[in-house]
């Protein structure tokens, strides 16, 4: 059992970040944070149906590993992606408008939450089935080895996908071919409702990378700046060797796994404990220590963020739906009319 | 052997697939082959024979045995500008990567909203008759072509086995092709001069006025010798040649059985939830008041193949429970 408190990158050795970079950090964390809130709540209005599952209190290791990704790197993700999308560059606006189902949404609405795509910021999507997007970022780092693009192709995916033979396979395949692939795993030590010590034998995410040759670090994701600092550590080592690096964020979700979910399986204290780490809070704290927050900084953030989340919403509330004429346009790529030639 | 005056060629149906697969990989450089012993074993039935030392490791890749990791990272590579060929050594074996399948490749142009097309062509054998028992002798194709999103090819023939893969190869969606595993060795003349191929269309591999005789992959030659018993006891059957089961070329169908008004679908796949059955269903919806007798259905025995030769031949359909079963329609 690994102690979660320690054996971590400490955040304290970052190299203090300028003051407008601090503010960055914070307000994309608050974005996401706001944006989600907000989602939950016209999710209860009914608005947005299906799975919406919330990242809330893990916010640091989107905002903190996106630093290191280039636009033209590739990101693939999960089913828990909104903090992912909005840090890729997808306004809240499009993101908003697919949970709410319409044509203006970024997968005019055939996606929903869990399933946001953006071509043009190379963002491969969600991926619902856990580990299923895995060996999909496998591929992309090779077509990148083979048209000899050095880019880094990041792969987010949870705890949970640990356990699914897709990440091991996967694993084994990246270390064997040298691929890009920066893996990023969300431990939020749960498997939907299964603590992690309770479906792992060996609960060191880090450690099963390492038994597949893949170089691998652990930092603590509740901390924006030790995020930051691992991924672009990891990310350039990806960059320099071409060969895969896996880093564990240790993080915690605060809302239950989904909308649906009665959260019974972990106690009050526990999830009390945790928000004392709240990556948003604490990292404000420190930034009014070190002077490089005032009240009035926060304040033009949140009004920034809110007036940003308001517009999605009208966004949203205001495009159309696909007409049903169009359901089956997106299954095939249209083809051109061939002649008739039954062949040969 | 090529024809000096035309561009025929004698070759093996194996040979087939490989001089498709040489072809697209010396005129495409996005292309590659992946999959389990491809490379240096040269291909579990010897397709890929001699191509890693023409081409190189870096597009004949030998894989682990993940067949997940492997397909996956097909669609990947797919999505990231390559044109991938994935070998998966059976049908059996592909379950494992049908995560892959179902829920990335078919789903990805539609869930992305039309943003990404994954032009990944995934090649597998199929089929029994070969003794090799209840694990590597199915017949799941059908299964596949449940799934909107793929296409699904079953080449019967040794021209059809070169062009189906170089047409499968401009497609920009996934394409899935069977290879019936009896059919390796089969021999056949290609015709390089002849016009590009449409694969959706199914082919009159036989001319016939009484019954239509439907089928698909190698029962297509169990059925043209059916064909000819029938003839000699007195019945003129068509034979169809589906050649590609989704998208279903269901006018081909429903043409020939509107001139003969009996229809026997043939299919190697246990009967219950077969493709016969999505055939025989079209046809009830497309020709009902044509048909002067029910459509029949030829299919394997419901049961996990069994090793046993005697016991395999009475699991598949054969040449005289064809005959049979259009027989009975008259």
């Amino acid at each position: 059992m690994v102690n979660l408190e320690a054996d971590l990158t400490p955040g304290e050795s970052y190299t203090q970040p300028t003051r407008e970079h601090a503010l960055e950090l914070l307000h994309g964390m608050l974005r996401i944070r706001r944006f989600e809130e907000k989602a939950a709540e016209v999710y209860s209005l009914g608005k947005i149906r299906g799975f919406l599952h919330l990242y809330i209190g893990e916010e640091a290791v989107a905002v903190g590993a996106m630093q290191a990704i280039g636009p033209d790197d590739a990101v693939v993700a999960t089913y828990r992606e909104h903090g992912h999308a909005l840090t890729r560059g997808i306004p809240a606006s499009v993101l908003m408008a697919e949970m709410y189902g319409k044509v203006t949404g970024c997968s005019r609405g055939h996606g929903g939450s869990m399933h946001f795509f953006d071509a043009s910021r190379r963002f491969y999507g969600g991926y619902a089935i856990v580990g299923g997007g895995i060996p999909i970022a496998v591929g992309l780092a090779l077509a990148d080895k083979m048209l000899n693009q050095r880019r880094v192709t990041a792969c987010f995916f949870g705890d949970g996908a640990v356990a699914e033979g897709e990440f091991h396979e996967s694993m084994n395949l990246a270390a064997l071919w040298k691929l890009p692939v920066l893996f990023l795993c969300e431990n939020n030590l749960y498997a939907m409702g299964t603590a992690l010590e309770r479906y792992q034998s060996q609960t060191d995410i880090s450690l099963k990378a390492r038994s597949y040759n893949v170089t691998s670090m652990a930092v603590d994701g509740m901390d924006v700046l030790a995020s930051e600092r691992a991924a672009r550590q990891a990310a350039e080592t990806v960059r320099e060797t071409g060969a895969p690096f896996l880093l564990e964020f240790r993080t915690y979700r605060f809302r239950a796994h989904s909308m649906s979910d009665p959260d019974l399986y972990r106690t009050k204290e526990e999830i009390e404990k945790w928000k004392q780490r709240d990556p948003i809070s604490t990292f404000e704290h420190r930034l009014r220590d070190r002077g490089l927050l005032t009240d009035s900084d926060l304040s033009r953030i949140e009004s920034e963020v809110a007036l940003e989340i308001t517009e999605a919403v009208e966004f949203a509330e205001a495009g159309e739906f696909e007409p049903v004429e169009d359901l089956l346009n997106d299954v095939c790529t249209p083809r051109p009319v061939q002649p008739n030639v039954s062949g040969r | 052997m090529k024809d000096a005056m035309t561009a025929v060629t004698k070759m093996t149906y194996r040979e087939a697939i490989r001089s498709a697969l040489r072809e697209a990989l010396r005129t495409d450089s996005r292309v590659f082959l992946m999959g389990e012993d491809v490379g240096r074993y040269g291909g579990a039935f010897a397709v890929s024979h001699g191509l890693l030392e023409e081409f190189g490791p870096e597009r004949i890749r030998d894989t682990p045995l993940s067949e997940s990791a492997f397909v996956g990272a097909g669609i990947g590579a797919a999505l990231g500008g390559m044109r991938p060929i994935v070998e998966v050594m059976t049908v059996n074996f592909s379950l494992l990567a049908l995560d892959q399948v179902v829920n990335n490749a078919a789903a990805l142009r539609h869930m992305s909203g039309g943003q990404f097309s994954v032009p990944l062509v995934v090649r597998m054998a199929t089929g029994g008759a070969r003794q090799m028992a209840a694990q590597h002798s199915h017949t799941l194709e059908g299964w596949y072509a449940h799934i909107p999103g793929i296409k699904v090819l079953t080449p019967a023939t040794v021209p059809d086995a070169k062009f189906m893969l170089l047409a499968a190869l401009r497609e920009p969606d996934p394409v899935f092709i069977f290879e019936h595993a009896t059919l390796y060795s089969m021999e056949g003349e290609t015709d390089d001069s002849a016009p590009p191929l449409d694969f959706t269309k199914a082919a009159v591999r036989r001319q016939g006025s009484e019954v239509s005789l439907i089928t698909y992959g190698a029962l297509l030659w169990k059925t043209l010798e059916a064909a000819d018993e029938l003839k000699k006891a007195g019945i003129d059957a068509e034979v169809i040649d589906l050649r590609c089961l989704r998208p279903l070329d269901i006018e081909t169908i429903l043409s020939s059985v509107s001139k003969t008004h009996r229809a026997v679908v043939i299919d190697e796949a246990w009967r219950t939830g077969s493709f016969a059955a999505e055939v025989s269903a079209q046809i009830m919806e497309g020709a009902f008041d044509d048909l002067d007798a029910p459509v029949a259905r030829v299919c394997s025995a419901e049961v996990p193949m069994p090793y046993a030769k005697h016991l395999e031949d009475a699991t598949l359909p054969q040449v005289s429970t064809i005959v049979e079963a259009a027989k009975r329609l008259f």
